[in-house]
């Protein structure tokens, strides 16, 4: 019986797993759309180091990018100390650490989508808007933003699916503090180290597979109707 | 007072555009093969492009001089401009695809809204998505949106193009009642020799980038 069930220490990493997450995502969205925006419809030279920059991520060492995160916002990080000192804001081993970290990682991911459909806008309807009267940050509310919205639901969902696997980055900046930075990931990754770990390793692992799977084919979902409202 | 003044100078790529001309009738026709620059001008003049050099004024008012240093954006020159293909907002109904410009200007339009669905005769279309229109029907809410936003000229790139045959047919006449009714000068681009002699008063003959006659 006992392997079918979840224990107290599981269900917390799987809640905060979620919450991490769902606050990574939900603090890069902006941000995100706002280089997505950039890349899309700025021309500038070397750009293609700035778009680079932005998918280093994907092919970087995830201990590599822990380590830069520790080493910018730990305790003694160049911009970690100000932010301790002046805000009282730490990130060094605490859960917005991992969502710092899990947003870090999951940012290409979001970029990509919303880029993807901002690229694929007829450049003439915010022309039409804009004869009609609007100002571009109006065109951009009322006409790039809203034919983008499946995008970027896509791209948010991608990252919040990337986000649910992080461990390389979070491990390396935030440790695995049970109760604070133990995520999924690392919940299995210390199960697997303890004697008789192994069933309740297996059980999180399926909760994994099950998070992951459900994020993906909601984004794929949400491609297909973006590619349906655009076929005009 | 002309309602068109229009003399610019454009590179663009292997195109170079030098036209002058000026023109008053209450629908113009810019008639020439294609390449020959008429988008180009359409759309110097809406401010969706901008010439190297020239001077350009609409209904008595200038848009731009590069000699002044005058250079209104788009949202400010009162053109209204009706796409090839429509180009209505997909996400949009018929209803907030014509109330987009009073909306973005932040102005009512109420009174205006029943003219100019009769004249067009699309009252029945009002609530259905852009994507479930005929390519007349989309051509004329076009129309609509485009003289919704209060505009001093319209602007028209092959309305009509696009759209087969018969349906011609089904917009050309509203064109006409439009022209006379909404008191709105009309500038309207076209390869079809047809079209251009059955709606305009005068023609602007284009050829290579460069005007080559008026009638």
């Amino acid at each position: 019986m006992e392997t079918s069930h979840l224990g107290p220490d599981e269900w917390q990493a799987v809640a905060l797993t979620l919450r991490v997450a769902i606050v990574a995502v939900l603090g890069s969205l902006p941000v995100a759309i706002a280089v997505a925006w950039f890349l899309s419809r700025v021309r500038f030279p070397g750009k293609i180091l700035i778009e680079a920059l932005v998918s280093l991520p994907l092919v970087l060492p995830p201990v590599v990018t822990g380590y830069g995160l520790l080493l910018l916002l730990g305790r003694h990080g160049a911009l970690g100390q100000f932010l301790d000192e002046k805000l009282g804001i730490v990130f060094a081993f605490r859960w917005t650490g991992a969502a710092v970290a899990a947003a870090v990682m999951g940012f290409p991911f979001m970029v990509r989508g919303i880029r993807l459909s901002f690229d694929a806008i007829d450049r003439d309807l915010e022309r039409a808007a804009a004869s009609l009267g609007a100002s571009s940050w109006l065109a951009f509310l009322s006409v790039t933003l809203p034919l983008s919205v499946p995008g970027i639901l896509s791209g948010a969902l991608l990252a919040f699916g990337r986000s649910l696997g992080e461990f390389g980055a979070t491990i390396t900046f935030v440790s695995s503090i049970p109760g604070e930075t133990r995520t999924i990931s690392s919940a299995i990754y210390a199960l697997l180290q303890t004697p008789l770990g192994d069933s309740a390793a297996l059980r999180l692992c399926g909760i994994s597979i099950l998070l992951s799977f459900a994020a993906l084919v909601a984004s794929e979902a949400l491609i297909r109707t973006g590619q349906r409202r655009l076929a005009r | 007072m002309s309602v068109f003044d229009f003399s610019a100078q454009c590179r663009l790529g292997h195109f170079s555009l030098d036209a002058v001309f000026q023109a008053e009738g209450r629908i113009v026709g810019l008639f020439g093969p294609s390449g020959s620059g008429k988008s180009t001008i359409l759309r110097l003049i809406a401010g969706l492009l901008r010439p190297d050099s020239g001077h350009i004024a609409v209904a008595g008012h200038v848009v731009f001089d590069s000699k002044t240093g005058v250079d209104l954006p788009a949202r400010r020159r009162h053109v209204g401009l009706v796409f090839q293909d429509g180009l209505l907002f997909p996400h949009l109904s018929v209803r907030q695809n014509l109330l987009y410009g009073a909306w973005a200007r932040g102005k009512r339009s109420g009174l205006q809204l029943d003219g100019t669905i009769e004249i067009l005769g699309i009252g029945h279309l009002l609530d259905r998505a852009p994507s479930r229109l005929s390519g007349g029907e989309r051509q004329r809410v076009a129309i609509g949106r485009a003289l919704l936003s209060d505009p001093a000229v319209l602007l028209m790139d092959e309305p009509v193009t696009a759209v087969d045959q018969e349906r011609r047919a089904e917009i050309l006449p509203h064109l006409q009642t439009l022209a006379e009714h909404a008191r709105v000068p009309i500038l309207y681009v076209s390869h079809a020799m047809a079209e251009v002699e059955r709606l305009a008063d005068q023609i602007v003959f284009l050829r290579d980038g460069r005007v080559t006659n008026i009638t």
